[in-house]
Formats: C-alpha cells, sequence, structure tokens
C-alpha cells in the first residue's frame, strides 16, 4: 500500500497514542515518543513496523506520540493512519 | 449468559474499552454508533476490533452497536468485528421485519464468506422509533438470530416528539409493548439507560420499575450505575429460598403421587415452577443463596 498523502490518527489523551504518517522517500523512517520508550521502545517499534508490514507499506515517514497506550492500541492507531494515508478516501 | 447490566462504552476511546472488563457489568456494548462522530467511525472500528482481537476481558461478554442499515458503515462494521466473535450485534434504528433481515442476511453471507460458524453472533435489535414499536412482535420473531430486543428511549421520544422525563410515563406503552412481543417471540428484553448519571435515587426507581415490567436486564451508560441494575436484576435471598421450597414442594408431590400441590396456600403450577427455576439457576450461576438442591 502507498502512503500518497500527509494523515493522522488517535489522539494526546491518556492510553492514547497520535500517529502521523506522511510519503517517504525509498523507505520507513519511525520517529517515536513515548515515556516508557526506554523500557519498551523497541516493543513498540516491532509493532509500528510489524503493521507496516502487514499493510504492505514499504515507504512512509510516521511519528508516534505514545500516551501510555497498551500494544493494540498503537497498532490500532498506526493502521487507522495507513489507511487514511493511502489516499483514495 | 447472564446480563442484568449491559454497559454502553464508547467505540474510539481506549481508556475506557481497555478497562471494560474491570467495570462490574455482565455485558459491555462498544458503540460505533452514536458515541463515534462521522470522521472517526473508521478510527473506532479498527480500535474496537484489536479490543477484542487483542484483549483479554475475562467473564465480560461483548456486544458491538454497529451502524444502522442507512448509513455507509454497517458493512464494513460487520465485516471487521463479525470474526472476533461478538456475543451480539446491536441494530440502531431497527423499525421493521426487514431492517433486522437485511442485517440477519448480511451476517450469514460474510459467516459464509470468512469460514466462520454460522449463527455464533446474534442480533439485537434498538427498538427506537414509533415504527419499531409498532412492529416490535415482527421484529422480535423475524428470525432465529434474534436474540433480544432493546428499547432506546432517547430517541424514540424524539420520534414521538415528546419529552423524555425521569418518571418516564411516556414510555410505559412502549416498554409494556417489547416485553410483550419479546416475550411471546421467547426473546430476551432490555431495557434503556437511565441517563441521569448523578441521581442515585432515581436509577434505584428506574431499574425496579424494568425489573417488575419484566425487563430481562437494562443497559447503563455510566459505570456508576451498574452496581444498582445488578443488584435489582438478582434475586433476592427470600426468592431464592422460597424458589426452593417450590421445588422441594414438587418434588415430594411427586413421591406422594399427587398432582397438584399448595406451599403458603397457594397452589404451585408449571409457571410458578419456571420462575423457581430461573430464580435457582441465576442464584447459582451468581453464587448467592443456598446450594444444597
Amino acid at each position: 500500500m502507498e502512503i500518497l498523502k500527509n494523515a493522522f490518527a488517535g489522539t494526546m489523551e491518556s492510553s492514547d497514542a497520535y500517529v502521523e504518517i506522511m510519503p517517504g522517500d525509498g523507505n520507513i523512517e519511525i520517529q517515536l515518543e513515548s515515556v516508557v520508550k526506554e523500557q519498551f521502545g523497541k516493543e513498540i517499534e516491532e509493532a509500528i513496523k510489524d503493521v507496516l508490514e502487514e499493510n504492505e507499506v514499504k515507504s512512509a515517514n510516521i511519528r508516534v506520540v505514545d500516551r501510555g497506550a497498551l500494544e493494540c492500541v498503537i497498532r490500532a492507531r498506526v493502521e487507522t493512519a495507513i489507511l487514511r494515508g493511502k489516499g483514495n478516501e | 449468559m447472564m446480563r442484568r447490566s449491559m454497559l454502553f462504552l464508547p467505540g474510539n476511546n481506549p481508556n475506557m474499552l481497555i478497562n471494560a472488563s474491570c467495570l462490574g457489568a455482565d455485558a459491555v456494548i462498544f458503540d460505533l454508533e452514536d458515541a463515534v462522530s462521522p470522521a472517526e467511525k473508521d478510527a473506532a472500528r479498527i480500535l474496537v476490533r484489536n479490543t477484542m482481537r487483542y484483549m483479554d476481558l475475562g467473564g465480560c461478554e461483548v456486544i458491538v452497536r454497529i451502524n444502522s442499515v442507512d448509513t455507509p458503515y454497517w458493512k464494513m462494521d460487520i465485516d471487521a468485528l463479525l470474526p472476533h466473535k461478538p456475543a451480539l450485534i446491536l441494530l440502531p434504528k431497527t423499525a421493521s421485519k426487514e431492517d433486522a433481515l437485511i442485517a440477519d442476511n448480511y451476517m450469514s453471507e460474510v459467516e459464509e464468506r470468512l469460514g466462520l460458524e454460522t449463527g455464533v453472533t446474534g442480533l439485537m435489535p434498538l427498538i427506537e422509533t414509533a415504527a419499531g414499536v409498532e412492529n416490535a412482535y415482527a421484529i422480535a420473531s423475524a428470525s432465529p438470530r434474534v436474540k433480544a430486543l432493546f428499547l432506546g428511549a432517547e430517541d424514540l421520544t424524539a420520534d414521538l416528539q415528546c419529552k423524555r422525563t425521569k418518571e418516564g410515563r411516556e414510555i410505559e406503552y412502549a416498554r409494556c409493548r417489547l416485553v410483550v412481543a419479546a416475550r411471546a417471540a421467547g426473546i430476551d428484553v432490555y431495557d434503556t439507560p437511565f441517563t441521569d448519571v448523578n441521581d442515585d435515587e432515581g436509577i434505584w426507581e428506574d431499574a425496579r420499575l424494568a425489573k417488575n415490567l419484566g425487563f430481562t436486564g437494562k443497559a447503563s451508560i455510566s459505570p456508576r450505575h451498574v452496581e444498582v441494575i445488578n443488584s435489582v436484576f438478582s434475586p433476592t435471598v427470600s426468592e431464592i429460598d422460597y424458589a426452593y421450597e417450590v421445588m422441594e414442594a414438587i418434588r415430594r408431590a411427586k413421591e406422594q403421587g399427587k398432582g397438584a400441590i399448595a406451599l403458603y396456600g397457594k397452589m404451585i403450577d408449571a409457571p410458578i415452577v419456571a420462575r423457581a427455576e430461573r430464580t435457582i439457576s441465576m442464584a447459582q450461576a451468581l453464587g448467592i443463596g443456598r446450594g444444597d438442591n
């Protein structure tokens, strides 16, 4: 799936995550902000990559601001941003 | 499955969804309809799907209120959520048997397409229009998938062009009509939420009224009301004791070859026995009352 436009999903509320996605230049760039980045940063990035892979996104810049969200919430917000960024909605 | 209380949770609010199993309700209703703005329908659908896919919600039953069949969203809601086996789909604005069948047929189509077991998820039409109330029995008996009716008084009173009051005189007819229609069709029936979350006395009265009219349980929009609803819709210790006495009296009558028997001067007949059996079964599920029979 190709990211054709900037899109966002989620909120900055507690237990949620805010995700921005932009068209990339051929690879995946992930920028993660999280209060638990030191403890869980790797797991969160893996989850983000996993959702990008599931949706066959090979090129995108993605920024995730985690507000203490569970992994299933982060995955949902990333997927929503991808679907909104694919450009035909 | 015992459903005394059903708690509405907004479908795009992670903080509420992830705590669904901690709020005390027998069932939660993940809401994709009124609680979600049109711009966030996609986000809520994915969030609810992920909550169902990845979260262990313990013994809390999950119901999903999808969008109504006159919107562009309802088929996407069913596509996304049916594989995760919600107990029921709550179908808003069901006004006719045909509305219920449209959803039922599409659920069957998705089950077949995805190789899912047929009929695992039931349908609970939300009756919230004057036409829906008038067609209640036809809706309740539309298909074996219809497991319960659900009264929605806010939209109904708007359709009736009357004011919604705490006393609820304006919805008396609808309440009675739905109970009769659902019971005639052999299914359950759930009462509308009491919407004043700060009126602690009002919720008691409203829940007692619903129980006395024959409702199976009651919905809530606030976790604050769940405990009261559970309490009102649970059998009391004296009701449980009486139910066991009824069953004992029936057992003795059979032993003695008697066709009819009285308890405290009142004839014990089939409806009283059926009620006693329901009471005991509910008491056992709740782990209350005596368990020696």
